[in-house]
């Protein structure tokens, strides 16, 4: 399925409550007067430069974006990334496939989950892994549950980005159900380390999928109350609709992909278009919607709340029992109960703590949905243990690089809320 | 004695005890501007400092005072020193204004005013001294040479102009109704039963002038001079320590006298609410509605996001301006008429 078919002749929907007589002006309409502002500001006008981050309180990590100002309004913006680098890449020369994994976390620490989950599916690719029916069912129950622990935060940021100071702490109270979920799961609840190459490191322990199944039903009606909230709220609607527009031809351009590319109207979802895990086996919908603007990423981000909550129903009850973790000495490590009863398993451990995998030789590109966009990884096998270069293609440096035509004709006071409507993670950004 | 020794003497007594009440608040509304953001927020707010966290603001103070109070190297320096207190010092000439009793009131055997200032051009003066008022934060944000500081004053400045005339012409409202401009008067006017009360045949002025208030105000929605999420902290930026402290106290000690304002204005002021509630000292009853209407601010603060300054402008001039001057036009006719 090609997931690049953009439809710009769908109708403009009109989801704003409230202002229904009042058509809401096209994109093309938008586009224009947002360059007749600019051209209006752009001129012999004397403009004052502040730095929006890295120390800003309002900045998203520490990125910086250096804005001229004309008045209120945005006319120039130099981004400024690298403040959160950590060599990621170059650790990973320096490190065994498994040794890999915990690093990953620290990517987009928001939604480790997906870092981990990404980066093996990519190893597995490279080493041709077969991943058991059971790993993978629950590696997208742990997927969806850290795309909604990730949304929920982005929710809250996200009102508190337009001044609501209130909502951000409730957000923080309804993500604390799936941390805890996580905490059952793997022990950690910001940083999971979860996945393992082959499969996940623990089964699901008892009473989880009960508990879990009660959160993804409780879940939604928590949402449908957000929506009720924001939705009604005459500010936030003035504030957020019709500022940040940035279309399909634009996310193509500047390779933005996940909720923000959606929200333009295409349905592109890696967990569609090329599936991994268990995603071709469970039933849901792709959010798209048309106006390309910051409230409709927002609208998108709920629906996919919402969708996150029917995948992780649908896991559970459909899945099967088996191992969960691939019986493949040469590549996974095996689980330590074994290692200590079983002599090949402790072979086998010692091979894989002291060498490191066995790896064919070869390059590999794998991509996944991650809930800020498309999370490629990389791998470059010379043949050894440790991956000769492993290059990390995250979505935030991309969406963090495409700020200037985002910010550029916009005011200052949208500057973050148009920021942090496309997601971005610094630690995702700088590596 | 003779009788202006005593009453000085009076106004003594009165404006100590008046200035002692505002200041003596502004802890407690400051520990309860927290408190209730918990309970908006789902926590529980300061609990540590004395019993339920009721010390905290104290706390807070003897940390400010400790502070070192930094004044930035390329700051306009008298400037920047003068302006936390031309916040804060019209907000108390304002509470000399605001009847907290009947006039004439019979105490030990004295004719007693119950209020600081009977002053016939009252309503004038609360425009102008708020007028002044704004002078601080423009002052601030002016004189710490920081851009940020400086579009959070010229935001305060221009948001101040606009409000400031809906707010003038809402009370031109109350004015016609009560044909006075002093405050006792128009308390006055509002004897009887809370239907007596202003605020009915004026709901249209007293809906502006509640928002145009929290503009004057500097609170949320309409917080935009010190708008974290844009500006850092607006005029506050360079401000550390007490003189920081001094502006929150201002801002504080402002809303404390807006709320007075309104209730005696739209509210009854020191008037309760049925006439056989009487017998309770006006004092409480203007306290009850300072207390409501400063809770009033806190909820919508920690309720809504913040317009955007165009949007501000807008609410301002295409919404408020029209509507005050319509009621003023429907006020007069209905005056002249009746």
């Amino acid at each position: 399925m090609s997931g690049s078919t953009h439809d710009t002749a769908h109708p403009q929907q009109d989801h704003v409550h409230g202002a229904a007589a009042k058509p809401r002006p096209t994109i093309e309409e938008l586009k224009a007067r947002k360059a007749r502002t600019r051209q209006r500001v752009v001129g012999d006008h004397e403009t004052i430069t502040v730095s929006m981050g890295p120390q800003h309180p309002s900045m998203h990590g520490v990125y910086q974006a250096v804005v001229d100002l004309d008045g209120e309004i945005v006319v120039r913006t130099r981004p400024g990334i690298g403040n959160l680098h950590r060599g990621v890449e170059k650790l990973a020369e320096h490190r065994t496939y498994h040794q890999f994994i915990p690093v990953t976390d620290r990517l987009d620490y928001l939604s480790s989950f997906a870092m981990n989950h990404g980066y093996c599916e990519a190893v597995e690719t490279l080493m041709g892994v077969e991943v058991p029916a059971r790993a993978r069912y629950i590696r997208t129950i742990a997927h969806e549950l850290c795309r909604l622990s990730n949304h929920i935060l982005w929710l809250g940021v996200h009102i508190m980005d337009f001044g609501a100071q209130t909502f951000f702490l409730i957000c923080f109270r309804d993500r604390e159900y799936i941390l805890d979920l996580f905490e059952m799961l793997c022990g950690a609840r910001l940083t999971h380390s979860y996945c393992r190459i082959g499969g996940v490191s623990k089964d699901l322990p008892d009473e989880w999928a009960h508990r879990c199944l009660q959160v993804a039903d409780f879940l939604p009606k928590r949402l449908a109350e957000y929506e009720r909230l924001i939705k009604a709220n005459r500010i936030f609607l003035k504030r957020a609709v019709g500022i940040g527009i940035f279309t399909a031809d634009d996310c193509h351009a500047w390779r933005i992909t996940g909720p923000t590319l959606r929200s333009a109207g295409v349905a592109r979802d890696l967990r569609k278009d090329e599936p991994y895990a268990a995603y071709d086996e469970v039933d849901f919908e792709v959010a798209v919607e048309y106006n390309a603007d910051v409230y409709d990423r927002f609208l998108v981000r709920m629906k996919e709340m919402r969708e996150s909550c029917s995948i992780i129903r649908q896991c559970l009850e459909n899945t099967p029992d088996g191992p969960y973790l691939a019986d493949d000495a040469a590549h996974v490590l095996p689980l330590k109960k074994y290692v200590l009863r079983d002599a090949a398993a402790m072979v086998q451990d010692f091979v894989h703590v002291f060498k490191g995998p066995q790896v064919p030789k070869g390059e590999v590109y794998r991509a996944i949905e991650v809930p800020k966009g498309e999370m490629g990884v990389y791998i470059v096998s010379d043949g050894g243990p440790k991956p000769q270069r492993l290059h990390v293609a995250t979505p935030s440096f991309y969406h963090g690089q495409a700020v200037p035509p985002l910010f550029e004709g916009e005011m200052i006071a949208d500057v973050v809320g148009i920021f942090g409507s496309i997601d971005v993670v610094l630690g995702d950004t700088d590596r | 004695m003779s009788d202006s020794a005593v009453q000085f003497f009076f106004l003594l007594i009165k404006a100590i005890l008046w200035v002692a009440v505002g200041v003596g608040m502004v802890p407690f509304i400051i520990y309860f501007e927290r408190k209730f953001a918990g309970f908006f927020q789902s926590r529980v707010g300061p609990t540590y400092a004395g019993p339920w966290g009721s010390l905290q603001s104290f706390g807070d103070m003897a940390k400010l005072l400790s502070k070192e109070d930094l004044t930035p190297d390329t700051a306009d320096k008298p400037v920047f020193r003068l302006a936390p207190y031309i916040l804060f010092v019209p907000g108390f000439l304002v509470m000399a204004l605001v009847p907290f009793g009947a006039l004439g009131k019979d105490i030990f055997g004295y004719q007693v005013d119950l209020v600081i200032a009977d002053f016939d051009a009252g309503v004038i003066m609360f425009l102008a001294l708020g007028s002044i008022a704004v002078y601080g934060i423009v002052f601030a944000g002016w004189a710490s040479n920081n851009h940020w500081s400086l579009l959070g004053g010229l935001r305060q400045g221009a948001q101040m102009i606009s409000y400031e005339l809906s707010m003038g012409l809402a009370l031109v409202g109350v004015i016609l109704v009560s044909n006075s401009l002093n405050f006792s008067e128009i308390v006055r006017g509002q004897s009887g039963n809370f239907w007596h009360w202003y605020f009915i045949p004026q709901i249209v002025s007293f809906a502006i002038f509640f928002v145009a208030s929290i503009a004057e105000l500097n609170r949320a929605p309409f917080d935009l001079a010190e708008a974290e999420q844009e500006l850092v902290a607006g005029h506050l930026t360079e401000y550390s320590g007490m003189r920081w402290g001094l502006f929150q106290f201002g801002e504080y000690v402002n809303m404390v006298v807006m709320s007075a304002v309104i209730a005696t204005l739209f509210f009854g002021g020191y008037k309760a609410p049925f006439t056989f509630l009487e017998f309770v000292p006006g004092f409480m009853w203007l306290l009850a509605k300072v207390l409501f209407f400063i809770f009033m601010y806190m909820w919508i603060r920690w309720t809504l996001p913040r317009y955007r300054y165009n949007q501000l402008m807008d609410i301002g001039w295409k919404i408020f301006l029209p509507l005050a001057i319509a009621n003023l036009a429907v006020t007069a006719i209905i005056v002249s008429v009746v």
